[in-house]
């Protein structure tokens, strides 16, 4: 599952801009993911450029294999 | 005034460069024009290395004094191995202060008659008959709903409302550039230089830039690709380790996050009643990063075809793709070629930029130029020769 630190974000909306099945919303000053719809690709976590986004999964997670 | 009318010729969604533009062009056209930016301010936060070049900005206004933090004439690269080659640029350029260059954008289309709602955030389009006809979201813990001939995604690196709409505007893990910048003070550096550094450990797949803002300041950022932070090692970090190395003491004054998409542009740029501009359209030239010339040329052109379809015929797809046409013609082209030219060099191990860097040395310093880096940067790939020809000529 992606797990967002929220209080580290920026709200860019990078991790938006590459979801695949568009389930992250970011509002001026919130960060959600919508878990029904999230497919577990990661690639919002690869993306984010400080580092909010994490997979709490290990054995999807390429972050925590590596 | 916005809250008592219902409905619109056009709803611009995000408050940029590209969405005011379009709203200053599309009002001044005679329509009715609603612009909704979702933060606190317009121009803010500023996600952008902020440096445009004289010739793109006069394209669209002329500069004002205030906007123009530092004037920029000449070009640093880094390479690798530190070897620093440095030549004048042909064409000057400025970096901005966005702050307040966005604000005026905002204001120039208020003066032709848009109304502008900040706070406005859009949750969702209204669709009938398969039609986009509206947008729907919250503006200070109240909803809204208002209806509209076109709907104009304006909405930078997110676009969800191509994605609303049906519009592929999802970018690929490769083709995004995960960007982040400090702006600081306290630093040496002279105020008419662009700095680029270059290498695997600065910026991989992308490049770390110092842009000077005057007075000891400057805007420090890194963008890194996407397929290159897979490995693990986030941007912030390629960032820290730089000012830690060569600017341990500056203080930081501003910190921004972004993605850059460095794409081409969607294919289908319209649809019946909803157009993309700017980076919801990845109209950012992808080999550079920059988007504030391309973005406010494609809020122009989505304009005018706006205007001519809501005066003659109504916002079919078909009418509104004159837009398309005409962004292919002026700018597509050389944005495919600066893809190619970013498509191969994003790839180049720091061995092969040294040897660039050598190429460039070797080549006296009134003869180097933004065309003579791309031509020696792409000889180890002959077919792009042409492209760099073209998109760099008297560049």
């Amino acid at each position: 599952m992606i797990e967002i630190a929220e209080n580290k974000c920026d709200f860019c909306g990078c991790c938006v801009g590459v979801c695949p099945v568009n389930c992250i919303e970011v509002k001026e000053a919130e960060i959600s993911v919508d878990h029904d719809i999230c497919i577990d690709c990661d690639i919002c976590v690869y993306v984010c450029p400080i580092e909010v986004l994490s997979q709490t999964d290990p054995k999807k997670s390429s972050k925590a294999t590596a | 005034m916005w809250k008592e009318q219902k409905e619109f010729d056009c709803i611009v969604v995000g408050g940029g460069p590209a969405g005011s533009t379009f709203a200053r062009i599309a009002a001044l056209g005679g329509l009715s024009v609603l612009l909704l930016e979702k933060d606190r301010d317009i121009g803010m936060p500023v996600r952008c290395g902020e440096a445009i070049s004289d010739a793109g900005i006069r394209l669209f206004v002329d500069p004002d004094p205030r906007w123009l933090a530092s004037t920029i004439d000449r070009i640093r690269l880094i390479a690798p191995d530190e070897t620093e080659i440095e030549f004048d640029l042909l064409e000057k350029g400025y970096i901005l202060d966005r702050r307040i260059f966005d604000y005026d954008l905002a204001q120039y289309a208020a003066q032709e008659g848009a109304q502008i709602v900040t706070k406005a955030y859009v949750d969702g389009l209204v669709i009938e008959d398969d039609k986009v006809v509206g947008v729907k979201g919250t503006h200070i813990g109240e909803r809204f709903e208002k209806r509209a001939k076109i709907v104009v995604g304006a909405d930078g690196v997110e676009s969800r409302v191509g994605r609303w709409a049906g519009l592929k505007t999802v970018i690929k893990l490769k083709d995004m550039e995960c960007g982040i910048q400090k702006t600081v003070t306290g630093i040496e550096c002279q105020d008419n230089i662009f700095d680029f550094y270059l290498a695997r450990r600065w910026a991989p797949g992308g490049y770390l830039w110092v842009f000077p803002k005057g007075k000891n300041k400057a805007n420090i950022g890194v963008a890194i690709s996407g397929y290159y932070a897979k490995a693990g090692k986030a941007a912030h970090k390629f960032l820290d380790e730089f000012l830690a190395w060569k600017y341990p003491n500056a203080s930081v004054l501003t910190t921004v996050v972004g993605g850059i998409p460095v794409d081409k542009t969607v294919k289908e740029m319209v649809n019946d009643g909803i157009m993309l501009i700017g980076d919801a359209a990845h109209t950012c030239n992808p080999l550079t990063g920059g988007g504030i010339t391309p973005g406010m040329r494609s809020g122009l052109l989505a304009a005018e075809t706006a205007v001519k379809a809501l005066h003659n015929g109504g916002p079919t797809k078909k009418n509104l793709q004159a837009y398309e046409k005409s962004w292919h013609k002026i700018g597509g082209k050389n944005h495919e070629r600066f893809y190619r030219i970013k498509d191969t060099i994003f790839r180049y191990t720091d061995d092969d930029l040294i040897k660039i860097a050598r190429g460039l040395a070797a080549v006296p310093e009134k003869n180097r130029s933004l065309m003579k880096l791309f031509s020696v940067a792409v000889r180890k790939k002959p077919s792009l020769i042409f492209d760099v020809a073209r998109v760099f000529a008297g560049v």
